[in-house]
This record gives C-alpha cells, structure tokens and sequence, in this order.
C-alpha cells in the first residue's frame, strides 16, 4: 500500500509570493517523517503540495515535480481529487464532520465518493476506528455526534475518517498541537503503528515529539524574514538529533536560534 | 477626562455610598406620577405629553439623586441606563400598542367561519363574508414565488461563496445589492409590463409571485451568503482531503452543516413578501370570488383583501379588514416561530 514520495525542484506560490523554494527529498514507503522549523518557513504549505490541497488556497501555485512512485502528481491531466484519495491528510485542528455521527463521519470518504457496498461498510468503520484506537472508547456511541468526542477522540477520529478510505500515504499537519499530553501519546502510538501500512509525513513544532516517532526528520528554515522558506536538511532523525551535518539544525534543535 | 477619583469613598474602604436597589423603580413611578400630576396642571390632554414630562423627569432625576449619593461615576452609570430604558420604551410602546389594537379590532369577526368562507355572495358593505379566497390566494402565490426563488437564490449564494471568484462574481454582488433596493412597485411594473402588456398574459396570481419572486431573490442570496460564510473552511478542506470533489463537497458538508440558517433566512423572506401590497394589486387583480388556479384569473391576496376592505370604507368592510390584518400578522409570526425552531433543531451539534 505504502508509496514513496520523491520532490524534486518545488516551488509554491501565493499569487506571486514564492513561499518555498526549490525543495527536493524523497519520502521513504514505510516509514515516519518528520518536518521540524520555525513558524513560516513553509512546512505545511510544503505538507499541503502533496496531496495538491495547496491549491486549494486562493492564489496557491505550485511549480516542480512530486512523484507518487512512478507518477508525477502535477502532471497534465492528473485529476486532484484522486490524488487526494491516494494521499490523505489530517489537519492540526480536530475537523469532524459537526452533523454527522461519529460512524458516519468514518464512512465520509466512502460515501461521499459513493465507492462502497453496503455490507462492508460496517466492517470498514469498526476496522478504522480500531486502527485509530478508538474503537473501545466509541463502540457504543457510534450514532452519536462525532462533535461531542473530546478533543483528543475527535483528532483520532479524523485519522480514523483519513484511513478509512486507505490512502497510500498519510499527511499530518501538527495532529498533536491541540491535544493535551495524554493524547498526544494516544496519537503518537497511532502514528508508530500506522507506519506499518502507509507512508506518514508529519508537521510538528515539537521536537521531542519528531525525535520519538520520526524515522527521517526534514529542518526547513528561512533564509531571512520575506525570503522563501527552504529546505535545510533532511536525514535520519538519529543523525539529525545526535549530528547534524549544517550548523544552523543544530542551533535550532539546542534552541540556540537566532 | 481625569482620571482623579470620582467617587469619595469613606478613607480605607473600597465600598462606596449606594442607593437602593429598588431606587430606580421609585424614581420611574415618582417621575411617572410627576409627569401626570404636571399635564393635569397645565392641562395638557396628549398621553404622549406627560409620558416625555416622566421619561426626562426619569433620566435627569436618576443623575441628579445619585450623583448626590454616589458620586458622579455611578450617577453617569445610571444615566446610561435610564436611557436605555427610556428607548426601550419608545421602541416598543408603539409595537405593543400597534399588537393590541390589531387585536382589539380584529377579533370582532375572526372566527372559523370568517376563515372559511369568501366574499362572494356578500356586497362589500354588508356584515358577513370571510378572507378564505385571500388566504388561498397568499398562500399560493407565496409558495409559488418561494418555488421560484429558493433554488434560484441558494444557488446563487452557493456560487458566490464556493466558485465565484473575479468580475462576474463581482458583478452578481453588485447587481443582487441593487435587487435589494428595489422598490416593490417598480418590480410589480416591471412584470406588468412584461407579462401582462407586452406578452399578453392575463392578470393572475403567478404573475403576482413572479414580481414578489424578484423582492425575494436578493433576501435569499444575502441571507444564505452569510450562512455559508459561517461554515468553517475546515471542514471544505477535511471534506477535499478525503477526496471527495468540490461539488459533493458543498452538497453534502457545506450546505447540511448550514441547513439551519438557510431555512431561516428563507422563512424571514418568505415573511417580508407575504405582505407586500404593491405589486399584487398590480398584477393579481384581485376578486371576491374562491379561484384556487394561480396561473389563470384574478385571485386575491390578504394584504391587498386589507386595501380593498379599508378603501370601501363600511363598518363592516373596516371590521373585516382589521380581522384579515391579524390573520396576516399571525401567520407571519408563525412562520418566524417555525423559522426559529427549525433554526434550533437543525444547528450542528456542537460540545457535549
């Protein structure tokens, strides 16, 4: 299922502002990795150029290559929606779908693309919300509103909502910045089983947190305020923790920036 | 302003003088007592008269009692609140008063056979006689321009808020702002025109809903624009991220999570035209006789059933008009009352 990534030559535009420049990385299939930065150098815009979401912002351009294995995401006639199917995302806020319940927000993805039967629809949702850990915590409310969850069962409720529709790759835009710390390690040991079936990319401001679950961690930085965002290094999060190779990680990292 | 200390509390303590918490009921019966025991005096005869004697005897008396007692911080406090209550009143006096003489008058000959039964073996100035066809002819001619403009008017929202971008976008707002001030003459005169002198139709009640379908429209863009603003961009995004497209993305996120306050909306316009006169005097005709087929023939309508009763001019013509004004008035408060419900029962679920 999971699928390799490989940027090469990315820019994105907001009209014509460049927010990031000239990205290349490849995304291990398999495997947790983690973007790390200062606010506004760009992770999530790059986070949002995978699954084509950048566009959707007014003004969002995006120039460059972004291949999914063999395919290139931004090639002429590729249809956004499939690749949004292929390669799913969960957001920083908890989103649940505030007038559906708690199944119906699971079977979103499936019934809004009318790709399902029936008779699996069941066994997909209980399958989800296990695979989210969730499932003891819902089992009797699933006909519930999915917004009456706290906050930390509404953020794996949309990872449950993402898996359901079994994307190759999964994007997590900062999942854990709204959670308190026990949830956090709820998501956290989502995220470490996860990796087993898809290729996770996750946006985080918490170090800690990319050196727990991260297999390659990316430092992206600014050049200077008004300069686009770039991509400093990108290693195995071990190396990148322990020695990193450009001095400018290594003052972020022991917070000796600027 | 200074800011030196308004109030002199007592030395070491932080609890200043204060008046009494039924003071500012006293003063609004002292001063009310005031005003009348004044235009007695004077002689004044207009209620209108000694009310505004009490009101400013209220406001000037409140400051004057508690600046003398509690400083002048509190007695600026209470003038800012007397003067809230004062246009409170002012605001409501007349809407009460307009509420219970509707009611007064109207109840003399509301009752279920003035409900059921038309004017049409009744001379407009004889007791007698009823608002039935009225009652038909409204509520098809409303329902047929409410046909009319929900999808028109939803759709268009749905494209100003979800698709438009640039200058046609630019261009709907404009021209759904200028919908907005028409006047309800000008698009009865415009149907008229159209429908009736260029094309030769003949009067009916359709012709009278496509004129109130043209008020309508505007409301139902307007109002239906601000509900779907309100839906955060979150869950467009939650929804496209899935990869759903963006138009099951709007039918099936957008637009339910906002069904509440588009319902609203609608209920409100749908109140606005029920009693618009001009133009169903124009192209509706109206007749004293039950003509339940809105596409062919006069029909009547309340508001314009009111008009034709008030200008025949009988006792019994004004009792009836008054009767057919509260029907109007509690039909309309009805179906803001189900505006209101329908708003509560289908808002999103939000908390526990």
């Amino acid at each position: 299922m999971a699928k390799r990534i490989d940027v090469s030559g990315l820019n994105a535009y907001y009209n014509s502002f460049l927010a990031i420049e000239d990205i290349s990385m490849t995304i291990e299939p398999r495997s947790v990795t983690a973007f790390i930065g200062p606010s506004g150098c760009g992770k999530s815009t790059f986070l949002r150029t995978l699954n084509r979401m950048h566009e959707v912002t007014p003004g969002g351009r995006v120039e460059g290559k972004v291949m999914l294995d063999s395919e290139d995401l931004y090639g002429s006639g590729v249809d956004p929606v499939a690749v949004r199917r292929e390669v799913g995302m969960v957001f920083q806020r908890p989103n649940p779908f505030p007038t559906m319940s708690v199944y119906d927000n699971v079977a979103a993805g499936l019934r809004l693309n009318g790709k399902y039967k029936k008779s699996d629809l069941d066994d997909i949702v209980e399958k989800s919300l296990r695979g989210a850990n969730l499932w003891n915590e819902v089992k009797d409310r699933l006909h519930k509103p999915g917004a009456g969850l706290s906050g930390g069962q509404q953020q794996r409720l949309c990872i449950a909502r993402a898996i359901a529709v079994e994307p190759n790759v999964l994007l997590m835009d900062e999942p854990c910045s709204a959670l308190d710390p026990i949830s956090t390690l709820a998501v956290e040991d989502l995220i470490g089983e996860l990796k087993e079936r898809f290729t996770i990319v996750i946006v985080t401001h918490n170090m800690q947190q990319a050196a727990r679950v991260s297999d390659r961690t990316a430092f992206f930085n600014l050049a200077a305020v008004g300069k686009p965002g770039r991509l400093v290094e990108i290693d195995d999060t071990e190396r990148i923790f322990s020695n990193p190779s450009v001095q400018a990680t290594e003052d972020y990292i022991s917070g000796r920036f600027g | 302003m200074s800011h030196a200390r308004d109030a002199q509390p007592a030395a070491g303590s932080l609890r200043g003088a204060r008046l009494p918490r039924w003071f500012p009921w006293a003063a609004a019966a002292g001063s009310v007592a005031a005003g009348l025991a004044v235009s007695a005096a004077a002689g004044l005869h207009s209620d209108i008269q000694w009310a505004l004697i009490a009101a400013a005897l209220f406001v000037l008396g409140s400051y004057a009692v508690s600046a003398k007692v509690e400083g002048p911080r509190q007695a600026r406090d209470r003038t800012a609140t007397s003067l809230v209550w004062v246009a409170f009143l002012l605001a409501v006096v007349p809407l009460a008063s307009l509420a219970w003489e509707t009611v007064e008058q109207g109840v003399k000959v509301l009752d279920g056979y003035f409900l059921s039964h038309s004017m049409g073996v009744v001379a407009d100035s004889e007791p007698g006689g009823g608002i039935y066809h009225a009652i038909l002819g409204t509520l098809e001619q409303v329902g047929l321009a409410t046909l009319m403009s929900v999808p028109v008017g939803v759709l268009t929202a749905v494209y100003l808020v979800e698709y438009g971008r640039g200058r046609l976008a630019r261009a709907v707002t404009f021209f759904v702002d200028v919908m907005t001030g028409i006047p309800s003459i000008v698009a009865g005169l415009f149907i008229l025109s159209l429908w009736i002198l260029i094309l030769g139709m003949g009067y009916s009640g359709f012709a009278g809903s496509m004129a109130l379908s043209i008020l309508m429209i505007p409301v139902v863009v307007r109002s239906t624009e601000e509900m779907l603003k309100l839906v955060p961009n979150e869950l467009r995004e939650a929804s496209l991220a899935l990869g759903v497209p963006k138009w099951r993305t709007v039918l099936k996120v957008v637009l339910p999570t906002s069904i509440g306050g588009i319902t609203t909306g609608v209920m409100l316009a749908v109140a606005r035209i029920t009693g618009e006169t001009a133009p169903v005097l124009l192209l509706v005709w109206g007749t004293n006789f039950i003509n339940a087929n809105p596409f062919q023939d006069p029909q009547a309508s309340l508001p314009m059933y009111i008009y034709l009763q008030y200008t025949n001019g009988s006792d019994a013509a004004y009792d009836r008009a008054w009767a057919a004004a509260l029907t109007l008035i509690a039909f309309i408060m009805i179906l803001n009352l189900l505006a209101r419900g329908i708003a509560r029962w289908k808002a999103p679920e939000t908390g526990r």
